[in-house]
């Protein structure tokens, strides 16, 4: 039957099983929103372009499904731009829909015209410019088939206001996607198995490196059946943690920069690694040159531009991570790696990062405490935590165990600031059973801000809980370590963020001492409104131990005597 | 060293962008990049050589497989090939030098394309150190102008290229050749 492209649009979208789009209308994309009111798709109107890809991100991660960001031509598409990076470095799965000039018009510099397909072109998986409404079935399937398919990643679609206009015969089944080149589905050679079985059955100080690939291909309970039938000791990427319960005895805890000191040592004295679904980030290795020096190397990956990159390894078995390791389980044995646990459980008396567990109750506030309270009085829940970028965001990975799988959304890859509160809402939005805690600092959380209106006009119940500590607080911890404490441009001055989460209607107070965390977390979870909390911390802590850029994996920069600090901070 | 890679893609309007700024910003140095028609009209055929060690042509392979246009990458480094450049050079030629340049060219089994009273134009194909040792044999003339194509390749004998038209629809389908794999 005869459609416009608007239309057709909406019924594709609805085809794919999309519910939810996160949106902000403008003249290119006018007609799409015209034909709106015929879907069953709810739209929700955000305050910022940006905001709407992050929201999409947020959406796909916490559920699996593809997330919908919508936008108009020229500004409304290159504010997606830093959204669109946030989901092709951390393979986050979104389908961004942004409207164009008119066909005839391209080219001539028109009003709110840009090349948005050519900017994106590096940031997305793949990405498409319909100038007839006759391709926008095909090409909307396609997008959605690639967007979600292998390594999952962002694809945009950018269509002609003429190709929303103009009408066409629309047949879903006839438009099927076209994509000879596209072959997602790999798996490696009985060759490959055979000598990764072989590397796994012959090692002696083994570790499994555990990344997002085991959470995007839904592989939890192969990777833990693995390290429960073989006693190998599991080390978790930052977007990798809950892929194995934090509680599980073999679950040694987050790698890398800010990781436990004795799992990257144990990563150090390892003669076999056995990588899966992470990509050697260069926050995770350290040094290259120093990297797990004695240790062979099995890379388990979807993608196998992956292999090689950055760490030269023995294996490489691409493939879905859970087919993978499907077709290892029943040939693996137990390992005799008692006396490798016993050596890294030596190590483990050296928990750095514990440190500030420990610390006597002295009046100051620590963001760790606020962490590690916030985890005790909500992990018997269906709890997501969604941070920023920055300390609060290492602070939440050291200090609140996740022992579930998509517990936790971050921006990883791009480390992208004003990344929480906006997917905090495509959390939400997927999931409205969950219990949604936004973790961010001062910084971060100013750059996004304006989405508190999305939140309110939504009727969502999200908590947020502001790590305030009146600084860019990571940026003014590598000035203090590494630029002689010359503070340049990373002081803050804040609004008074009671009165402004009031001034949206959300619920907000003030937190300034331990004995007030709990019981302000506990109100924040009574109440059935979003609900803001201002926790005003210690402003020049560091987040401990760190490997500096550039340094061994093994040489962490550590906490200094905990209480001196608490002394001279008056 | 210069490895040389043959690859089919669809032949769609902004193929070549995606292809030249995968190199760009994976930090690969292109040498040289052609790109043209093959024997089916969706499918068009580049020829790209760039230099890189082992581990980094398997990667650039690898990177080139994720762009869902690319059909197929053969890296035919290693493999017996034709490669061709073609090179059009004007060498300054006055009358008593003429000759001189002429015999050169054939030689170099070149042909002249243009004659005007104080230059020649001369065509050759070849593989390129056959180009640049006639080049530089004219150099001491004048080389007043050059073009270069940049390199096609093909592999010798009877083994071709793995894409193959589908008789039912015609869109282009893969057919992998038994040494040419995608895995690295």
């Amino acid at each position: 039957m005869t459609k416009t492209g608007a239309a057709i649009l909406w019924e594709c979208l609805e085809r794919e099983g999309v519910q939810h789009v996160f949106g902000y209308p403008g003249g290119a994309i006018l007609p799409a929103y015209d034909a709106l009111k015929h879907s069953t798709i709810h739209h929700v109107l955000v305050r910022h372009e940006q905001g709407a890809t992050h929201m999409a991100d947020g959406y796909a991660r916490a559920s699996g499904r593809v997330g919908v960001a919508v936008a108009t031509s020229g500004p409304g598409a290159t504010n997606m731009v830093t959204g669109i990076a946030t989901a092709m470095l951390d393979s986050s799965p979104i389908v961004c829909i942004t409207g164009q000039v008119g066909s005839k018009l391209i080219g001539s510099d028109a009003f709110q015209e840009t090349d948005i397909t050519g900017v994106t072109l590096p940031i997305t998986k793949h990405n498409y410019l319909v100038t007839r409404p006759d391709d926008l079935a095909r090409t909307l399937r396609e997008a959605f088939y690639v967007a979600r398919s292998g390594r999952p990643g962002p694809v945009l679609v950018d269509i002609t206001k003429d190709a929303q206009q103009s009408s066409c015969e629309f047949d879903w089944e006839a438009a099927r996607p076209q994509l000879p080149g596209y072959r997602p589905d790999l798996s490696p050679t009985p060759k490959e198995y055979a000598q990764a079985l072989d590397l796994i059955q012959n090692a002696k100080r083994p570790v499994i490196l555990a990344g997002h690939g085991i959470l995007v291909s839904g592989a939890m309970p192969e990777i833990r059946e693995f390290a429960d039938r073989t006693g190998i000791p599991v080390a978790m990427t930052l977007l990798g943690l809950g892929a194995l319960p934090a509680s599980h005895p073999l679950n040694l805890g987050m790698m890398g920069m800010h990781g436990e000191a004795w799992v990257n040592q144990t990563i150090q004295d390892a003669d076999l690694l056995i990588a899966v679904g992470m990509r050697f980030d260069d926050r995770v290795t350290g040094s290259l040159k120093t990297y797990a020096p004695s240790a062979k190397k099995i890379h388990l990956d979807i993608d196998p531009a992956e292999i090689n990159k950055n760490v030269k390894v023995d294996v490489a078995l691409i493939g879905d991570v859970r087919e993978v390791l499907r077709e290892l389980l029943p040939q693996i044995q137990a390992a005799d790696c008692s006396e490798w646990r016993d050596h890294i459980d030596g190590l483990k008396g050296d928990a750095a990062v514990r440190d500030i567990q420990n610390l006597p109750d002295n009046g100051h506030l620590y963001a760790a405490h606020v962490i590690n309270d916030l985890w005790r009085e909500t992990r018997d829940g269906q709890t997501v935590v969604v941070t920023d970028v920055g300390q609060h965001q290492m602070w939440e990975a050291q200090y609140y165990k996740h022992d579930q799988p998509y517990s936790l959304i971050t921006s990883g890859g791009l480390g992208t600031m004003g990344f929480a509160l906006p997917a905090s809402i495509g959390v939400k939005v997927a999931c409205p059973e969950a219990e949604v805690w936004v973790v961010v600092g001062d910084g971060g959380f100013q750059m996004t801000m304006a989405e508190l209106a999305t939140m309110v006009q939504e009727n969502l119940k999200i908590n947020i809980a502001i790590i305030n500590n009146g600084y860019l607080g990571m940026v003014r911890q590598w000035q203090e370590f590494f630029y002689e404490r010359n503070y340049a441009a990373t002081p803050l001055l804040n609004p008074d963020f009671v009165k402004l989460g009031e001034a949206y209607g959300i619920r907000s107070l003030a937190v300034s001492e331990r004995a007030g965390v709990i019981p302000a977390v506990q109100a924040a979870r009574e109440h059935d409104g979003p609900v803001l909390i201002d926790f005003k911390v210690e402003q020049e802590d560091s987040v401990y131990p760190m490997v500096a850029a550039g340094a061994a994996l093994h040489e962490m920069i550590r906490r200094p005597n905990p209480l001196e600090e608490t002394a001279e901070d008056e | 060293m210069m490895n040389t890679f043959v690859v089919y893609v669809e032949n769609k309007p902004g193929v070549l962008t995606r292809v030249a700024s995968l190199f760009r910003r994976r930090a690969f140095n292109i040498d040289s990049l052609t790109v043209g028609r093959t024997e089916k009209p969706e499918v068009s055929r580049m020829t790209i050589t760039a230099d890189a060690d082992p581990d980094q042509a398997r990667r650039i392979e690898a990177n080139l497989y994720k762009l869902v246009n690319v059909l197929l990458v053969e890296n035919v480094t290693q493999e017996a090939t034709i490669v061709r450049d073609l090179a059009m050079i004007k060498v300054s030629a006055q009358h008593e030098e003429r000759s001189h340049v002429l015999e050169l060219a054939s030689v170099f089994r070149a042909r002249v394309v243009d004659v005007s009273p104080d230059s020649l134009t001369i065509e050759i194909t070849g593989a390129e150190d056959k180009i640049d040792g006639l080049l530089e044999v004219l150099r001491p003339y004048g080389v007043l102008e050059m073009v270069r194509t940049g390199i096609v390749a093909m592999r010798r004998g009877k083994k071709s290229g793995a894409l193959a038209a589908s008789a039912t629809n015609g869109t282009a389908q893969i057919a992998m050749d038994d040494d040419a794999s995608q895995s690295v």
